[in-house]
């Protein structure tokens, strides 16, 4: 009995000491797949793509809608003949805004489902989880659904590129507008607590910086946001930048509003879309047991965005998105974050089609970075060899009693340190110029 | 042969039943093999303190928190530590913490133990806001854990040897707890849970009981979320939520509370019941209204149905059938 034991502790010991004989945390000597030839996920009249989306889950209110419009959109286009005669498999996995989840359903796409390309994975949290596996798998990363500034690392992630402008780009153009149009007002920030907060306020800090009364970090997996609110309140911030997502902008509007709290709200793209607001400020507010009137909630709020709203009927992009909305998901509110979806596919499916018939994953991060790459957006992309960052600019809004909105600075571009911030050029590509579908 | 030469039999032909059937699946499903792997790890911990010490616990998502963020803390700032010394680490602070949380149930009972270890699901990971530079805030951390053995690369896909970690980590354990469980500490675990005031009487100091029994689950909660740290590469506050702890608790009324093959039965259901209701989801091509609820849905349905059908779990389910069957043969042998 004894020297059994023995025996299994020492065999066990040796089996553990052979096992590893570097630490966990060194790198290890051979490098990652290179993307070069290899094109998985492609067939004679087929490519695979994925996606990881948080269908439910503290971020599924409002963004869940993004991947039902990705999907009208490829349907569109698949339609209409696909890309370089290849049809569009949009595959989307639901990890319900949990990193733990994000790393299965993103392996599952990879090894399972054999993806030729990750497209607009969403979220901060989530996303940065895999950037690292998909850039040593040399998986292309496309268009991730987040402002962060860790997207845009063309040495350390040469397969991932960002979409949407970045935190600190966006954070420098609130700040500014803040420090010339609301000056000498008390400003407090509401963020959320990782890289949106961090990057946000980096931007912010270049203006506004000696104003700022107050800084309040929330995590999502927390809905109470009283004790965030109440110390903005306490603080006496007559300005409350919000750079949160829907969910959290919706809360915080709510719990302004239950303390009696009415700061300007100067809320992120991310999470300042009026349609999905009033829908999440109604839900939300029937589940507390209390009727508001979302529009007078929303009346005055001022956001920032970087595509053209969908009230902007005139706007040749809204008419495709439109189009594409009444035929294929007419059941499904028209929003701004519906047509955030459709604008990220018709991105995707431009650098496919620009990688051309002979596709490779090599071809298609050339294509990306090619700098031609040109979008529904009203500021350009700041996609080339040296740099993965997606729009580089934005416009501010204000939203009108009947919750449409009005332009109130043009759309301006910038850098993410401590560059001017200048008018964004005007001439933009049509649908016609690019004529996919 | 003795009990522990059986079980560590038994383990080894396990793990060569798991080295065997990793080889043949494609490496997707090396990844789930190995989630089994370390949800078992946590629901057999769990199942040793409810259903072998009688005390409840809505927290042990708590313990997979402490467990992965110590390795992910290892890795990042201890490079050179190998990666079975971060496991033993994150075991022994989970540890460490499962006895701090026992001497405080140990005075609680039902209800108030029920809330203090929901307390602790709900709180412990809100301590990466407090101190968002060095546990990353809400974003957690990111890293990637070097384990495959220069001699290995290149011959078996990184997938397959996580897989064959993870489990020979978990049959290691499941050896040790079935020791455990069968042994006299069992008995003394099993003595406190019937009647505290007899136990008490036999000598048992019932106090310590308590706080080694929560020690040794909470140190099963800790490898299991090392070993999900060292499988993926992630430690961040949103995969550590009460959703975790009840689903952890669902897993194992599902498998059969107390039986460490109900803790084998119920993390095959938390990793492939949603995963088969997700399949039939897409392969229905449902609105995503309905698809994106259903695998939740599913798994729900099937605790009912197996509470209802088998209340002593999937593990008490198939110990009746095997015995009505055994019966019937008997019987029959008997009455020719």
């Amino acid at each position: 009995m004894r020297t059994t034991r023995k025996a299994l502790a020492a065999a066990i010991a040796a089996s553990l000491l052979l096992a590893s004989c570097s630490g966990a945390g060194e790198p290890s000597g051979g490098g990652g797949a290179a993307a070069g030839d290899a094109a998985p996920g492609v067939t004679d009249d087929r490519v695979v793509i994925g996606t990881h989306q948080p269908l439910t889950g503290p971020a599924a209110p409002g963004y869940s809608r993004i991947s039902v419009a990705a999907k009208a959109m490829y349907d569109y286009l698949n339609d209409a003949g696909g890309i370089n005669g290849r049809k569009i498999d949009y595959r989307v996995e639901d990890d319900g805004y949990n990193p733990t989840r994000t790393v299965e359903v993103v392996k599952q796409l990879v090894l399972q489902d054999q993806v030729f390309a990750i497209v607009g994975g969403l979220g901060t949290p989530t996303h940065s989880k895999v950037v690292d596996y998909l850039n040593s798998e040399g998986v292309p990363d496309l268009l991730v659904s987040s402002g962060a500034l860790a997207w845009d690392d063309p040495a350390k992630s040469p397969m991932t590129f960002g979409f949407q402008v970045d935190y600190a780009r966006e954070g420098k153009i609130q700040g500014k507008y803040i420090a010339e149009h609301l000056a000498g007002k008390k400003v407090g920030l509401l963020f959320q607590n990782d890289d949106i907060g961090r990057d946000a306020q980096q931007g912010l800090d270049r203006y506004v910086k000696d104003s700022v009364v107050s800084r309040q970090g929330y995590d999502p997996a927390n809905t109470d946001v009283l004790p965030q609110l109440s110390a903005l309140k306490d603080s006496g911030a007559q300005v409350v930048v919000c750079s949160c997502v829907p969910a959290f902008t919706a809360l915080a509007i709510l719990t302004a509003a239950k303390l009696g709290f009415h700061p300007q709200f100067v809320v992120s793209s991310i999470g300042a879309d009026p349609v999905t607001l009033t829908g999440l400020l109604a839900d939300f507010a029937k589940r507390g047991g209390a009727e508001v009137s979302p529009a007078a909630l929303l009346n005055g709020l001022i956001g920032t965005g970087y595509l053209p709203d969908v009230g902007q009927t005139d706007d040749p992009w809204i008419a495709l998105f439109k189009k594409v909305h009444d035929k294929y998901i007419p059941d499904e509110p028209l929003t701004n974050t519906v047509a955030f979806g459709m604008a990220q596919a018709y991105t995707f499916a431009q650098a496919l089609k620009l990688a051309g018939r002979d596709l490779t994953r090599g071809k298609l991060v050339d294509a990306m970075a090619s700098g031609k790459i040109k979008g529904p957006g009203l500021t350009p992309f700041g996609f080339s060899k040296e740099s993965h960052s997606g729009y580089t600019g934005a416009y501010v809004f204000k939203i009108n009693p009947d919750t449409s909105t009005t332009v109130i600075q043009p759309p301006a571009v910038t850098d993410r340190e401590g560059g001017d911030i200048t008018p964004a050029p005007t001439e933009r590509v049509t649908p016609q110029d690019i004529g996919l579908g | 042969m003795s009990l522990l030469t059986r079980h560590a039999l038994l383990g080894l032909l396990a793990l060569a039943g798991i080295v065997v059937l990793t080889s043949v699946v494609d490496p997707y499903t090396d990844v789930q093999i190995a989630t089994v792997g370390y949800y078992l790890v946590a629901v057999a911990g769990l199942t040793l303190l409810t259903g072998t010490n009688g005390q409840i616990s809505l927290g042990h998502g708590a313990f997979m928190f402490i467990g992965a963020y110590t390795v992910a803390l290892l890795v990042i700032h201890v490079p050179t530590f190998p990666f079975w010394a971060d496991l033993l680490l994150a075991a022994a602070a989970a540890g460490l913490a499962g006895a701090l949380t026992g001497a405080a149930a140990a005075r609680l009972h039902g209800p108030y133990l029920a809330g203090a270890t929901l307390a602790l699901a709900v709180g412990l990971p809100a301590i990466t806001q407090r101190f968002p530079d060095a546990l990353g805030g809400s974003n957690g951390l990111a890293f990637t854990v070097q384990s495959l053995p220069t001699g290995l690369a290149g011959t078996v896909p990184q997938t397959r040897w996580q897989a064959w970690v993870v489990w020979t980590t978990a049959l290691l354990l499941l050896v040790l707890l079935a020791n455990v469980v069968r042994g006299r500490f069992g008995r003394i675990l099993r003595a406190v849970r019937d009647d505290e005031v007899s136990a008490a009487l036999a000598g048992i100091h019932i106090g310590r009981t308590k706080i080694l029994a929560f020690l040794l689950s909470a140190l099963c909660g800790g490898l299991a979320g090392g070993l999900q740290a060292f499988l993926l590469g992630t430690a961040a506050p949103g995969s550590f939520t009460l959703a975790l702890s009840l689903s952890l608790l669902a897993a194992m009324v599902l498998g059969g509370v107390g039986s460490l093959w109900g803790a084998l039965w119920g993390a095959l259901a938390l990793v492939f019941v949603p995963q088969w209701a997700d399949d039939l989801t897409k392969a229905l091509d449902l609105g995503t209204d309905v698809a994106q609820h259903l695998p939740i849905a599913v798994f729900g349905a099937v605790l009912i149905a197996v509470v209802l059908a088998f209340p002593q779990g999937i593990h008490g389910g198939i110990n009746r059938s095997l015995a009505r069957l055994f019966r019937k043969k008997e019987t029959h042998e008997n009455n020719p």
